[in-house]
């Protein structure tokens, strides 16, 4: 099978520091890879190098377009990433705010990406939006309220909701479950697992918190000071980790 | 330099020109732009008409009538026709603009992406990339809070089916009157932008196809002229509360009550109250 993204030697510096280095793997359609670490640890640097939002001083990052095949997405032009980055890609933020505009309703926000793809049918844009706020549990009565009157978790889901109206082929996520109370992420972890199954969603998943991947991820990959320590499924790394850091964190982490 | 920049407006229509504003001998909200770019396109042989709102008469339409007759020397006048430079706050005169007359608009805020991206780094950048999801989202929370499309000035449109443009606070009444054979700029003094409709532009009012695009206005005559195809003015009339529907292009109304037309008031020209 071929990979939905190919990451190849990725480098980011920030001066004399490293952000990450040397990173590669590949990432199959229909699979979810973590990517864990401690803060610091460079993972945040990598997501946001994957996603086009930093440029990397060096490395390869293919996707598998729709119409050209494999293409190096850091080095098309911005035009091009950014069609990817409102078609083809999706990127939920930790903070909801980040990822929603707080003026905006709630069927505004679920509604814009497909505006921005060029829906000119009212009718057929709210259906959708409502389809949508049911799917991520939403009373869609609430359709016409702004985020600003969510809870943390309503905001959250219905940033999950906007980014994954337009059907993307990769879902970036930053933290998804991060601010969140123990029982509010409890759920959300539920849900995504849902779509995710539901949906055969691509993603990557970048979190400090081992449950997070160990409920969504396939595969994960641990990083330290910049550079990917352990790679594997999911559960042998969980289950029987080989370098001494991920085993540091398992039993740290294992032991709350 | 401000002729440079409407030159290059006139050659990317809808495209905002970035220009360096001049101190204006009055405040921001008066028209500074509108006057400058007056000032640019005027020569000695012009006859320039000042409008606000419509209006011939007001404060600010007869004090730029004036610093233009004593700074440029040009002749001025109140008759559409026989304007050949027509500044304009707000409105587009009801009689056909053509072929070698100019209309200059006064521009408050130029960009019509603002209302929902404030970063002006983003806003250029989504002008270059044809990025305009975001103005049928303004459109789409008109519907869902109002239940049809409740802007009715600065309605955006697309020009050449290329750049999204405000087209100033005009009512969206006039602009299906934006495709004309007069030449049309617009002027922001503050924002220091020019943008610019070279004749017959194709100008298209953005909408959803299950809600078109609506220019309707108010369903009455003119109580002073009859007119039923003209953009009125609510005025009231007397202590106690009484109102009427007039036009609010007052050339335009005086034209047809000296031609003969009467409204449901019923008096002539010369008494017209509003
Ligand atoms: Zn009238």
């Amino acid at each position: 099978m071929k990979p939905l993204l190919s990451v190849r030697d990725v480098t980011k510096r920030y001066g004399a520091r490293i952000g990450c280095a040397d990173v590669s793997f590949d990432l199959y359609p229909g699979e979810v890879m973590g990517i864990v670490g401690e803060s610091g640890s460079g993972k945040s640097t990598l997501l946001n190098c994957l996603a086009g939002h930093l440029a990397p001083d060096a490395g390869l990052v293919r996707f598998d377009t729709r119409d050209g095949g494999m293409r190096d997405t850091i080095t098309m032009s911005e035009p091009e990433r950014r069609m990817l980055a409102r078609t083809d890609w999706a990127f939920v933020h930790q903070n909801a705010r980040d990822g929603l505009r707080m003026s905006v309703s709630a069927g505004g926000n679920v509604g814009e990406r497909l505006m921005a793809v060029g829906a000119r049918n009212y009718g057929t844009i709210r259906a959708s939006a409502e389809d949508w706020l049911g799917r991520v549990e939403i009373d869609t009565t609430r359709i016409d309220d702004r985020p600003s009157a969510f809870s943390g978790g309503m905001q959250q889901r219905l940033q999950i909701a906007r980014n994954l109206v337009t059907a993307p082929r990769l879902v970036f996520m930053d933290e998804p479950t991060g601010g969140l109370d123990v029982s509010v992420q409890a759920r959300l972890l539920d849900l995504l697992r849902g779509l995710v199954r539901d949906m055969g969603l691509s993603a990557i998943v970048v979190t400090h918190d081992l449950a997070v991947v160990r409920l969504l991820a396939h595969r994960l990959i641990v990083m330290k000071d910049g550079h990917a320590v352990e790679a594997g499924l999911t559960d042998q790394v969980l289950d029987d980790p080989q370098h001494a850091y991920t085993q540091l964190l398992v039993s740290s982490v294992l032991q709350v | 330099m401000i002729r440079r920049a409407l030159l290059k407006a006139l050659a990317v229509p809808g495209y905002q020109v970035p220009f360096a504003s001049r101190e204006m001998p009055m405040p921001y909200g008066w028209g500074t732009g509108g006057v400058q770019v007056s000032a640019a396109v005027l020569t000695p042989d012009d006859r320039l008409k000042v409008i606000d709102q419509g209006a011939d008469d007001t404060t600010n339409a007869v004090s730029i009538r004036k610093f233009f007759e004593r700074t440029a020397q040009v002749e001025t006048t109140e008759r559409t026709a026989d304007a050949t430079v027509i500044q304009t706050r707000h409105r587009i005169p009801e009689t056909e603009l053509v072929d070698g007359q100019i209309l200059v608009y006064q521009v408050p805020i130029p960009e019509p992406l603002r209302f929902l991206e404030p970063r002006e780094t983003e806003t250029r950048k989504m002008h270059e990339l044809e990025e305009y999801g975001l103005m049928h989202v303004k459109l789409y929370e008109d519907i869902a809070r109002h239940g049809t499309i409740a802007t009715s000035y600065a309605y955006p449109v697309k020009v050449e089916n290329r750049y999204v443009m405000d087209p100033s606070p005009i009512p969206k009444f006039d602009n299906p009157k934006m495709r004309m054979g007069a030449i049309q700029l617009f002027g922001a003094g503050r924002e220091q932008r020019i943008y610019a409709l070279p004749p017959w532009t194709d100008v298209v009012s953005l909408d959803f196809e299950d809600h078109p695009f609506d220019p309707s206005k108010a369903d009455h005559p003119c109580a002073l002229c009859g007119a039923e195809d003209s953009y009125l003015d609510e005025v009231i009339v007397d202590d106690a509360g009484g109102r009427m529907f007039v036009c609010s292009d007052t050339d335009f109304c005086r034209a047809r009550r000296d031609a003969g037309h009467r409204g449901a008031t019923g008096r002539p020209a010369a008494e017209g109250a509003a």
